[in-house]
């Protein structure tokens, strides 16, 4: 049932919904628009564990694989994330994701 | 022993985790978030993937939060007078993510029977074994991922292009 380290998945379970969780609350929280970025880097992270967790678990490597691509996939998210906050910055003057609704006109 | 490992980085993973949503300060946010990721880093290496916790702590602790903060540098935000929501709205938020959790809690209950008992020592994480699946098996996805990379790039790089001369930032 447990492989060398005789830690139970259910923790890894509980462990990777709870950070899951405060980074969906940050999302919800917050209004400014860097730390909706760190909560959506803390999901992406959180779905990592758990993935890494079920492959060792099941000894299977394409887990972990798919995890090497999700960091590939959060970097890009992040630079140009960041890009387009810098954008705003520059037209608004602010980071405050309510301002983003005039992207509508 | 172990286990005490794992609640020791558990419970620093989701207590800097809160820490970064609920510090008002920008900067410290970031800093909580680094402590976060090298725990995480440690719940990798605890598991026997000691390629991916490499590869988490050179992305994540080295270029990822490394662009946070020169972003927030270059925007001077760390001060402390950011807009709030209001307290009907934080409430909503609180009760909105502990009903997700209760719901993933719920709906990730009895994963733990699809494993099964054959457990042998599990040397997959290691760098040899990774590499052969990741050159072999998904190559393809890859190499693909290069291409995402180049035009994330790109796309930063005209994204983060001011127009005028004589821009600040």
């Amino acid at each position: 049932m447990q492989p060398q380290n005789h830690i139970p998945i259910d923790y890894y379970i509980w462990l990777a919904v709870t950070l899951f969780s405060i980074g969906v609350l940050g999302v919800l929280y917050r209004r400014n628009a860097i730390i909706v970025f760190m909560c959506i880097e803390l999901m992406l992270n959180a779905v990592n564990i758990l993935m890494v967790a079920f492959s060792s678990y099941l000894n299977d490597a394409a887990g972990q694989v798919f995890v090497f691509f999700i960091m590939a996939v959060a970097a890009a998210e992040v630079a140009v994330g960041l890009a387009i906050l810098v954008m705003t910055f520059r037209n608004t003057k602010t980071t405050d994701i309510n301002i983003l609704n005039r992207l509508k006109w | 022993m172990t286990l005490n490992i794992f609640y020791f980085l558990s419970f620093l993973a989701v207590l800097s985790a809160l820490m970064v949503v609920f510090s008002r300060n920008p900067v410290y946010s970031v800093l909580y978030l680094i402590i976060t990721f090298f725990t995480i880093a440690g719940h990798y290496v605890l598991l026997n993937a000691q390629f991916l916790a490499v590869v988490h702590i050179i992305v994540y602790a080295g270029a990822i939060m490394v662009l946070f903060l020169y972003v927030i540098m270059l925007l001077n935000l760390n001060r402390e007078s950011e807009p709030q929501k209001s307290s009907l709205l934080k409430v909503a938020a609180t009760i909105c993510a502990g009903l997700l959790m209760i719901v993933l809690v719920g709906s990730l209950k009895g994963a733990e029977n699809i494993l099964q008992a054959d457990n042998g020592a599990t040397d997959i994480g290691l760098v040899k074994n990774l590499g052969k699946i990741l050159f072999d098996e998904f190559l393809l996805p890859f190499e693909i991922t290069s291409l995402l990379l180049l035009a994330a790039m790109v796309g930063a790089v005209m994204l983060g292009k001011s127009e005028k001369a004589n821009d600040t930032i």
